[in-house]
């Protein structure tokens, strides 16, 4: 395995705030790799110290081995697709994507020739000559991602580039970008702080919080085996029991998670761990309708699916009942 | 019912009357705004700007020196003779001076201001910048022919660097030189370029911040050195503020007739010209043909300004 970038124990400072706190990871060659956390979480300052438009203050960035830290954007063998695509104002869309080979020196039929093709495989042959203004956000977003990519780069950046855009689009996009990769075999190191985009695009995801990392993991693993409690509550929902009640429940105060979807009504199951509580609120959610439950002070959220529960087999506001959930499906978290 | 307090106020029916017609007609309302300044733009500005084109064409009898209401040419041919367009030339080629100076000096400042400044330097270099307007132009004028002057505090500088006699050979160069700093064409260079920058710096500063940050990170990403951002996307987005600079500081050096006369060798200005020539002389006609050729030497510079894209930047 061929490492791509390799950040040993990289922290960087503004003054007395740590926005990225002794940091490593290490991302393979080809890999999808998602940057994911709330924002102020230091996932982008991780980025941009990968693209060199800032530099650690402690610590190493190697890029294929070479040490980056010191060096300038202009001497990286990464692009970047910006948050807001930072396209040229000033140039046409052709230009724009030809950008990066004219400043290597790249004549200009060759330059024109391959920004052609990096304007074809985003579906935008026909705007070479337009200027971003005439553009819309999903136009502009690939004319960005168009210029970041015809140079090659062997690594591919990517600021939150569906962040500006709408649901259908992004969506749309998603799949555009993972097939993208899966044809180019780059590496794509990609930040984000929506989990569902994390989750379905990446082959590893690093969970930030507070500039540290919290779980750097397989999507799977991290929604069905979180660490800690900011990867349980982060990634996807959970009710996370600490305290007195998992005294209650496990007879230690380690606390644990456990997702709604795993928690059942008792009827008569064996082998399972019960609590009971009060119905506080009923949500409905077509398919599924989701049910808190005051446990102990503590609200419990669980879905039931609607097709298996008739409304009048349902629950009420109110009514006492009883959870249960197999003991399996809880996950200890770290203390 | 309706309480008191919550009834519309009841005005003035009038007065009432006349609001809701405003609400309805928005171009009523914007005609009665524009009305105003616009008379004032199109009587007082453009009204006494045609009067003088008019009296251009006017014929001037130099022996009676006398001014006839005859409609001639003559005033404007007569601005090619040598010693007029020598006149006109001088002025034009310390107007390029000038802007070229004051771009360069301006640009790493209002660079520095813009992305560099801390808040707090920010309103320092403000301040800075802005304070010499505060003073009038005149008194900074006569301030620089001491400062220009042989017992002045330049030449007391250089002396003391030791550098007095390379002032003396500097000024002993043709076209820039002259018997003292302040007679010569480089010291009215200079008050020139001191009294212009702020204009200059200004809208550079203006510009500058419109670019965004991530556009220069982008070049660089992109492969750009330094220099290369600064040429390809730095320089033709701030281009539009630069020429907006630099038409405050051609034109008002095409224009100026206090620091021609106050600083440098002898030899007459645009400006001094027809100062000469309204005052002492009283040959209207001419002087304001030569208020003509500031007006046209600005439209060129605007039109190659256009062509050189200064103004499709965004």
């Amino acid at each position: 395995m061929v490492v791509a970038v390799e950040f040993s124990a990289v922290s960087r400072h503004y003054g007395s705030v740590m926005a990225v706190d002794d940091v490593t990871i290490s991302v393979a060659e080809g890999e999808f790799f998602s940057m994911l956390g709330p924002s102020g979480s230091g996932k982008t300052t991780c980025l941009r110290l990968i693209a060199g438009f800032e530099q650690p203050s402690y610590g190493s960035i190697k890029i294929f081995g070479k040490e980056a830290a010191g060096t300038p954007p202009y001497e990286r063998e990464v692009n970047t697709v910006f948050q807001d695509y930072a396209l040229f104002p000033h140039m046409n869309v052709m230009n724009n994507v030809a950008y990066g080979l004219h400043v290597k020196g790249i004549a200009k039929p060759e330059s024109y020739k391959r920004a052609e093709q990096a304007l074809e495989q985003v579906a935008l042959g026909e705007y070479g000559q337009r200027k971003p203004g005439e553009l819309s956000g999903g136009q502009r977003q690939r004319v960005a991602l168009a210029r970041a990519l015809v140079n090659e780069p062997r690594v591919l950046l990517l600021d939150e580039p569906l962040g500006a855009l709408d649901l259908k689009l992004r969506e749309q996009m998603q799949m555009e970008l993972k097939t993208l990769h899966n044809k180019l075999g780059i590496t794509f190191i990609y930040v984000t702080h929506d989990q569902g985009e994390a989750l379905s695009m990446s082959d590893r995801v690093a969970v930030f919080n507070r500039g540290r990392i919290e779980q750097v993991d397989h999507p799977r693993n991290l929604y069905s085996q979180p660490k800690t409690s900011f990867v349980a509550d982060f990634v996807g929902t959970s009710n996370i029991i600490s305290g007195y009640l998992a005294q209650q429940i496990t007879g230690n105060n380690q606390p644990f998670s456990i997702r709604p979807e795993h928690i059942n009504i008792y009827t008569n199951q064996t082998k399972v761990l019960k609590v009971n509580g009060e119905v506080a609120d009923i949500l409905y959610h077509g398919a599924t309708s989701k049910i808190e439950v005051a446990v102990a002070g503590q609200l419990l959220s669980m879905v039931l699916s609607n097709t298996e529960f008739t409304e009048e087999q349902q629950p009420q506001i109110g009514q006492k009942i009883t959870l249960c959930w197999s003991q399996s499906r809880m996950v200890m978290l770290e203390n | 019912m309706q309480s008191a307090s919550n009834a519309l106020p009841t005005a003035n029916p009038l007065l009432r009357w006349f609001g809701n017609t405003l609400f309805r007609k928005n171009n009523l309302l914007l005609f009665l705004l524009l009305t105003p300044p616009l008379l004032w733009f199109g009587v007082v500005y453009l009204g006494s700007l045609f009067a003088l084109l008019w009296q251009s064409f006017y014929t001037f009898d130099s022996f009676s020196m006398a001014v006839s209401h005859d409609l001639t040419l003559e005033n404007y041919r007569s601005l090619f003779d040598a010693t007029n367009l020598d006149i006109i030339l001088r002025t034009l080629s310390m107007a390029i001076a000038v802007t070229l100076a004051c771009a360069v000096i301006a640009f790493p400042i209002a660079y520095y201001m813009t992305r560099y400044g801390s808040h707090a330097e920010k309103g320092f270099f403000y301040i800075a910048v802005m304070l010499p307007m505060w003073a009038s132009y005149i008194v900074k004028t006569y301030a620089w022919t001491v400062i220009l002057s042989q017992q002045g505090i330049l030449y007391w500088l250089f002396n003391h660097l030791g550098l007095g006699s390379t002032l003396n050979h500097v000024l002993q160069l043709p076209i820039i030189g002259g018997n003292t700093l302040a007679t010569s064409n480089l010291g009215r260079f200079i008050v020139f370029t001191y009294i212009w920058l702020p204009f200059m710096i200004l809208p550079i500063q203006a510009a500058l911040e419109r670019v965004p940050t991530n556009l220069l990170q982008a070049s660089a990403d992109l492969g750009a050195r330094p220099a290369q951002t600064f040429r390809n996307i730095l320089f033709p987005l701030v281009f539009p503020g630069v020429v907006a600079g630099s038409i405050f500081t051609f034109s008002l050096t095409l224009g100026d007739y206090i620091i021609p006369q106050l600083i440098g060798p002898s030899g007459l200005y645009i400006g001094t010209m027809v100062y000469t020539m309204q005052g002492s002389v009283g040959n209207m006609p001419l002087a304001a043909a030569f208020t003509v050729v500031p007006i046209v030497l600005i439209f060129i510079y605007l039109s190659l300004a256009r062509r050189a894209g200064a103004f499709d930047a965004f």
